[in-house]
C-alpha cells in the first residue's frame, strides 16, 4: 500500500511499509494530532476574541520582552560563539577536550537546575551579582543572561565543523597579498562563515522564544515588565483560560514554524557553501 | 588565522635582511599576544556563563553540611520524584528509539515522496515551545478537552496524573534517536544490506547482524541524548503534572517547590543530582561522538576507495 503509493523505486530491501508506517502512526498520535488541537481549539473563537487575545497590553509586553531578549541572547551567543569555536578549533590550549565537552553543558544540564543556579549567582548576593553595579536577577536583564546561557552551544556547534573545513591556505593567500589581518577575517573568513553563523544565531534564537524552565526563576515575572510569553501562557491555563492560552501558544507556533522553514532554509545554504569550497 | 603570515621565498635566518627579519619577529610577537587575548576572552566567558553556574550548584548544594543534603535527597518526596523521573525516561527512551531507528530506515533505505517533508516533521517537536507541547496535551486529555469527557466517565486519568508525564516527555524527546541515525544511516547507504539480502539472510537478520552493528554509537549517543533531556525536562512536564507532591514530581519540579519554599540547600541537593547526570552525559558524550566520528570517516574512506 504505502510502497506502491510512495515509493519513486522498487528496492530489495524489506520493511519499508513496516517502518514507514509506524514512522507516520507515531508522528501522527504524538506530534501532529495533539499540534492540530492548538489550531482547531483557537478556530473555534472568533476573529475579534482571538485578537483580543493575543493582542491585550500584557501580551504585547511578554512579547516585546520574549523577542528582544532572546534576540539580544543570539546576537551575544554569535559574537561569542564564533570566538568559541575559533578558540577550540585554531588554538592549542590545555584541557581543550574538557572545554569542549563543556560547551554543551546547556544542554544536558536541566534546565531548572540551570535557572536557579543563574539567579543564586546573579542575585544582589550572589557570586557574580554582588560585583555589579545594576540589578540582574528578578530584571529584563536576569531573562537575557538566561537565554544567552541556552542558545550558547547552538552557535559554536554549527560553527565548528566549518571552521574545521576552513582551508587555511585561503587565508595565507590572502595575507600574502598584502591584506591586513581585519580585511582578511571581514573579507575571506567571514564570508564562508557566513551561512553556518546565521544558522546557530537562528537556532539559538528559536530555542531563546520557548525557552520556560532557566528563565521564570531568575525573570522575577513580574506583569508587563518581566514576564516571557510562555509563563503568560502558563498563567491563562491556570485561570481556566484556555483559549486565552491557546491563542498566545497559536502565535508562538506560527514564529517557530517560519523560523524552522528559515533554519531548513540556511541549512540547505550552508551545505551548498561548503559542498562549494571543498 | 595563527598562521597568517607573510611566506617568504628566502629561507629563514641568515639570508633574510636585518630589518625585514626583525619585522617578522615583531608581528608574529603580535600574533601570539592577540591569539592569547582572544582565547582569553573566549575562556572568561565560558567561565562565567557554564563552569562557575555548574560549580555553583555542588557548592550551593553543601552549603548548610552534608547532614542537610542526605537528607534532601532522602526525603520521601525527593525519593519518590526520582522514581517517577526515571520511570518517564524508561519509558519515553525506548519508544523514541523503536520510532528512531524505524523513521530512519525508511528514510535512509528507500526513495520515496515526501521524504523531505517527513524529516522536518521529525524535527517539529524540538521549535516547539516546552510549554507549548504540555499545553497540547491538556487541550487534548485535560477535562475540556477532545477525550475530557470519554476519559472522567471511564475514571482514566491521564492530565494531572502519571501517563500525562510520560506523555510530554515523549513529545520533547522525540526527535533525538532519529536525527542521530537518519545522517549516518543516508551516509552508509544500503549496499550492505542488499548483499546479506542476496546472500540468503532474512530481513530481520540483516537488520540485527548488519545494520544495527553499523550504527551503534549513533544510536548509544541519540539515547544518551534522549535520556538526558527525559530526566531533566521540567516546563511540558510542569504544565500537565498538577504539582501533586510525592505523585506527580519529577525530580525538576521538586526543585521547583523547594526553591520557592526557600529551601535552597535542599533544592540545590536535589539540583546536585541532576547535574551530576548531565556530567556523566558529557563524558559518554564526549566518548560516544568519536567512535561516531570515526565510523563516518572510515563510511567515507570505504567510498572514496570504492
Amino acid at each position: 500500500m504505502l510502497s506502491r503509493l510512495l515509493l519513486k523505486q522498487r528496492s530489495v530491501l524489506p520493511g519499508f511499509n513496516l517502518a514507514l508506517g509506524f514512522t507516520l502512526l507515531y508522528l501522527s498520535l504524538i506530534v501532529l494530532l495533539p499540534l492540530s488541537a492548538a489550531f482547531i481549539k483557537s478556530s473555534g473563537m472568533t476573529l475579534q476574541a482571538f485578537i483580543d487575545a493575543v493582542s491585550s497590553p500584557r501580551v504585547l509586553a511578554s512579547y516585546r520582552l520574549t523577542f528582544g531578549a532572546s534576540l539580544a541572547a543570539a546576537l551575544v551567543n554569535a559574537v561569542f560563539g564564533l570566538l568559541v569555536a575559533w578558540v577550540l578549533v585554531r588554538q592549542q590550549l590545555p584541557g581543550k577536550r574538557i572545554v569542549d565537552a563543556l560547551v554543551d553543558l546547556p544542554f544536558a544540564l536541566p534546565t531548572a537546575v540551570a535557572g536557579i543556579a543563574l539567579t543564586a549567582l546573579y542575585a544582589q548576593n550572589g557570586w557574580i551579582g554582588q560585583f555589579l553595579p545594576f540589578k540582574v536577577a528578578f530584571t529584563p536583564v536576569g531573562v537575557f543572561v538566561a537565554l544567552v546561557f541556552i542558545g550558547l552551544p547552538f552557535v559554536v556547534r554549527t560553527l565548528q565543523p566549518v571552521l574545521e573545513d576552513l582551508d587555511r591556505s585561503v587565508e595565507e593567500a590572502a595575507a600574502t597579498l598584502g591584506a591586513s589581518r581585519a580585511q582578511t577575517f571581514f573579507k575571506v573568513v567571514l564570508p564562508v562563515l557566513m551561512p553556518a553563523l546565521l544558522t546557530g544565531f537562528t537556532l539559538a534564537f528559536a530555542r531563546a522564544l520557548g525557552e520556560y524552565g532557566s528563565v521564570i526563576f531568575i525573570a522575577g515575572n513580574l506583569p508587563m515588565v518581566s514576564e516571557i510569553t510562555p509563563l503568560l501562557i502558563i498563567t491563562r491555563l491556570e485561570q481556566y483560560d484556555y483559549q486565552g492560552a491557546t491563542a498566545i501558544a497559536v502565535v508562538m507556533l506560527v514564529a517557530s514554524f517560519v523560523l524552522l522553514l528559515l533554519i531548513n532554509a540556511l541549512q540547505a545554504w550552508t551545505r551548498r557553501r561548503q559542498g562549494a569550497t571543498t | 588565522m595563527s598562521s597568517v603570515l607573510p611566506v617568504s621565498p628566502v629561507p629563514l635566518g641568515a639570508a633574510l635582511p636585518r630589518p625585514a627579519a626583525a619585522r617578522r619577529k615583531k608581528a608574529q610577537a603580535r600574533q601570539r599576544w592577540i591569539n592569547a587575548l582572544l582565547a582569553g576572552v573566549a575562556l572568561l566567558f565560558l567561565t562565567l556563563f557554564l563552569f562557575v553556574p555548574l560549580v555553583s550548584v555542588f557548592v550551593q548544594a553543601f552549603a548548610k553540611g552534608v547532614d542537610v543534603y542526605l537528607d534532601a535527597i532522602t526525603h520521601p518526596d525527593a525519593l519518590a520524584a526520582v522514581k517517577l523521573t526515571l520511570l518517564a525516561a524508561v519509558i519515553s527512551v525506548p519508544l523514541n528509539l523503536v520510532f528512531g531507528v524505524a523513521a530512519a530506515w525508511a528514510i535512509a533505505k528507500f526513495d520515496f515522496r515526501g521524504k523531505s517533508v517527513l524529516i522536518t516533521l521529525i524535527d517539529l517537536p524540538f521549535s516547539v515551545s516546552p510549554v507549548i507541547a504540555g499545553l497540547i496535551y491538556v487541550l487534548v486529555f485535560g477535562l475540556q478537552g477532545w477525550l475530557g469527557p470519554w476519559l472522567r466517565d471511564h475514571d482514566l486519568k491521564i492530565i494531572f496524573a502519571v501517563p500525562g508525564i510520560v506523555l510530554a516527555t515523549v513529545f520533547v524527546t522525540f526527535p533525538f534517536v532519529a536525527r542521530e541515525l537518519i545522517p549516518l544511516m543516508q551516509a552508509q547507504g544500503k549496499e550492505q544490506e542488499e548483499a546479506a539480502l542476496v546472500l540468503g539472510a532474512s530481513g530481520w537478520q540483516t537488520f540485527w547482524h548488519v545494520t544495527v552493528p553499523n550504527v551503534k554509537w549513533a544510536l548509544l549517543y541519540g539515547v544518551i541524548l534522549c535520556n538526558a533531556r527525559a530526566m531533566g525536562e521540567f516546563g511540558a512536564v510542569s504544565v500537565v503534572s498538577g504539582h501533586i507532591r510525592s505523585q506527580t514530581n519529577t525530580m525538576p519540579l521538586h526543585i521547583e517547590i523547594l526553591y520557592n519554599e526557600y529551601q535552597f540547600a535542599a533544592a540545590f541537593a536535589v539540583a546536585s543530582l541532576l547535574a551530576g547526570l548531565a556530567l556523566v552525559t558529557l563524558v559518554l558524550k564526549a566518548l560516544v561522538e568519536r567512535r561516531v566520528k570515526a565510523e563516518l570517516r572510515a563510511q567515507q574512506a570505504a567510498e572514496a576507495g570504492a
